[in-house]
């Protein structure tokens, strides 16, 4: 058997509504069309009258999501393109993150945002805004890299108490498979060491630990062994799990396709500059994409966002200072 | 003593809902006047919002509902939240900041509720609400409850946003049993009602969205408690969402540093600018439902009520940052950032 990412994701959300009714699906085309990447396909006539077709009105959306959560349903609100989410903004950052805080009333709703770059998807459908909804306190944020964590941290999303981004890379919907999905999963807030290596650590998560662990292949022909974290979830951050490798490689290189002002990138340089300055034998380094919209051509596109090519060259600067 | 009057009224319903309703409204009235004077004091952090001349209309909202509804208020709804349940003393406590309120001094003001009970604590952010009340009458449907309805309250500025948009569009689509309430006092803050839209009738929106509309005179309990009773209960009775438009005039500023300079005379001296109280207090006094003895006893009685209520208040603990918790998340186990 071969899952997809993208199969995963779907085969979670069969799982959640099967085994939990105050599961439900709510988001533009999720029902009988099965949803604009098939996340959704068939679910609306396996759970008849739970997988809901919704107006295109991302604001009402989450709205709704948050009223269903108080009369203690669990919804799943899935956005068409995380870039469309920041329609939903006010809702997710202001009614969602502030519930239980104002009034101990849990908020569990996740809303999935298909996001990341893809070949000539251009400034609209491309856009990585993780960091955005981690500055807010009150919401949890992931970004799996794997098939197996697209399934597991879906699942341990609908089972929070509390408000989920979950961030599922277009890229990676039908570029990774899986054997078979798992069984058992590490908890979220949780970094997960993707490879193992003593000359550099390299932190990074969702499609950029794919282009991280590329890299590592071919720096390990000049024999530099790499280590690459994969954060798995942006916030909570696993700041021991960063810090254990940085002690052991002395070296950080971060990696992130998102923009990089006031980003997770940024923010991991941050906590390793402040609480491990001792453990760095050189300044800590990080890539991200370039500080314009995400362009629509291929060759723009290429250029625009981090590959195993330019972390290559990223860690070879490291190597040699 | 209204209750003696309520007694003596016996089986005339229109005096009974009358005199139930106008209770509300005074409470209200002489909550704010007590707000605002706490407020020129120097006694409160932060705004105050009053809801001087709405409060007809949202006393009626809230008689109008039962307790298992749900209920999201706005910013001049202190008549509707009593009559929905809220004691003064939560009222007070949040505006003061007592330890011991519902929102325990992380929410102010009219920023307030208890989300179990179906009464929604209202964010900031104009027409936000509804599509929250949305999803908890979406969640009822889901658990198979049955004749419940909820209430979202805006004024006419909120009409203008995309909000209002989705989530009254959000409600016509799933045929919810939402109440959307459009107090239309006027001003959006001061923003007069021809520079916030440009249609003649706020009512005659409904039909662009396949609901039904009542238009009213807010500043009349009697068409108030009659529109938005007949509202109520058409969405009850699986009639779909409503839209009630009700005319009248805000009678203070938006908050209380506002001097409200921009209300017009004529404003002022129109139909709209009548004080819903008077109005009320002349109609039940000619119908011969309560003698102006007896609203005198009943207005000195709950001047008493809500002074005791302030002076306990006033000797409530403060929160105390040492003590807070400071998080954010149900699931503290996945709380990152601490910067201490």
């Amino acid at each position: 058997m071969n899952i997809t990412y993208l199969e995963a994701i779907r085969e979670a959300q069969a799982r959640a509504l099967k085994q939990d009714p105050r599961v439900f699906i709510y988001g533009q085309d999720v029902g009988a069309f099965g949803g604009a990447f098939k996340a959704t396909k068939n679910l609306a006539g396996e759970f008849p009258g739970r997988v809901l077709d919704s107006p295109i009105s991302e604001d009402a959306m989450v709205g709704l999501a948050v009223g269903a959560a108080m009369e203690g349903m669990r919804p799943i609100v899935e956005m068409q393109f995380a870039d469309f989410s920041t329609v939903g903004f006010n809702q997710i950052v202001n009614q969602a993150a502030t519930l239980f805080w104002r009034t101990q009333v849990a908020c569990p709703i996740t809303v999935r945002l298909p996001f990341g770059g893809t070949s000539g998807a251009g400034p609209f459908h491309s856009q990585c805004i993780e960091a955005i909804y981690a500055h807010f306190p009150g919401l949890i944020v992931l970004a799996p890299a794997t098939v197996e964590d697209a399934y597991s941290m879906l699942l341990e999303a609908v089972a929070l108490d509390d408000p989920v981004i979950f961030c599922e890379h277009k890229f990676l919907y039908y570029h990774l498979k899986a054997e078979k999905l798992p069984e058992e999963a590490l908890p979220v807030g949780r970094a997960r060491i993707a490879r193992e290596g003593r000359d550099l650590t390299i932190v990074t998560y969702s499609a950029m630990v794919h282009e991280a662990l590329a890299a590592a292949r071919e720096l390990a022909q000049d024999g530099w062994e790499v280590e690459i974290v994969d954060l798995r979830s942006v916030k909570p951050m696993d700041t021991d799990t960063i810090m254990a490798s940085v002690a052991r490689t002395g070296k950080l290189l971060c990696v992130g396709e998102a923009w990089p002002w006031g980003g997770v990138t940024a923010e991991v340089i941050s906590r390793v500059a402040s609480e491990g300055y001792g453990l760095l034998d050189v300044p800590p380094q990080r890539l991200n994409a370039k500080d314009t919209p995400v362009p629509y051509h291929p060759n723009l596109w290429a250029a625009h966002r981090p590959t195993a090519r330019s972390i290559v060259a990223a860690a070879r600067k490291l190597f040699r200072q | 003593m209204l209750r003696t009057a309520l007694e003596s009224a016996t089986g005339d319903l229109a005096a009974a809902t009358h005199l139930g309703a106008y209770r509300h409204m005074l409470l209200a009235r002489l909550l704010d006047d007590k707000f605002a004077a706490l407020y020129r004091a120097g006694k409160i952090q932060g705004g105050v919002f009053l809801g001087r001349g709405q409060e007809a209309l949202s006393a009626s909202i809230g008689v109008s509902l039962q307790k298992n509804d749900i209920f999201a208020p706005l910013i001049r709804d202190a008549a509707g939240r009593l009559a929905f349940g809220e004691t003064i003393l939560e009222a007070i406590r949040t505006y003061m900041g007592s330890a011991l309120g519902p929102m325990r001094g992380r929410d102010g003001n009219v920023h307030r509720g208890r989300p179990q009970d179906g009464y929604l604590p209202m964010i900031s952010h104009l027409g936000a609400m509804i599509s929250v009340v949305n999803g908890t009458l979406l969640a009822r449907r889901f658990k198979k409850i049955t004749g419940t309805v909820g209430v979202a309250c805006i004024g006419e500025g909120a009409t203008s946003t995309g909000s209002f948009h989705e989530a009254l569009n959000q409600a016509a689509v799933e045929k919810l049993p939402l109440v959307l309430i459009v107090a239309n006092n006027q001003y959006a803050y001061s923003t007069p009602t021809h520079r916030q839209f440009a249609c003649e009738d706020l009512a005659d929106k409904a039909p662009g969205y396949g609901v039904e509309a009542h238009r009213l005179k807010g500043n009349d309990l009697t068409d108030c408690l009659r529109g938005v009773g007949e509202a109520v209960k058409r969405a009850r009775f699986d009639g779909g969402p409503q839209l009630v438009v009700a005319d009248l005039l805000r009678l203070c500023g938006h908050g209380e540093h506002d001097d409200a300079g921009y209300v017009t005379q004529e404003h002022k001296d129109s139909a709209l600018g009548r004080d819903c109280l008077k109005v009320a207090e002349k109609f039940m006094l000619e119908e011969g439902w309560v003698t102006g003895e007896q609203l005198e006893v009943l207005r000195s009685q709950m001047i008493h009520e809500i002074e005791e209520a302030v002076a306990q208040v006033q000797r409530e603990p403060a929160p105390d940052p040492f003590a807070e918790e400071w998080q954010a998340l149900s699931c503290g186990g996945l709380s990152d950032v601490r910067m201490d």
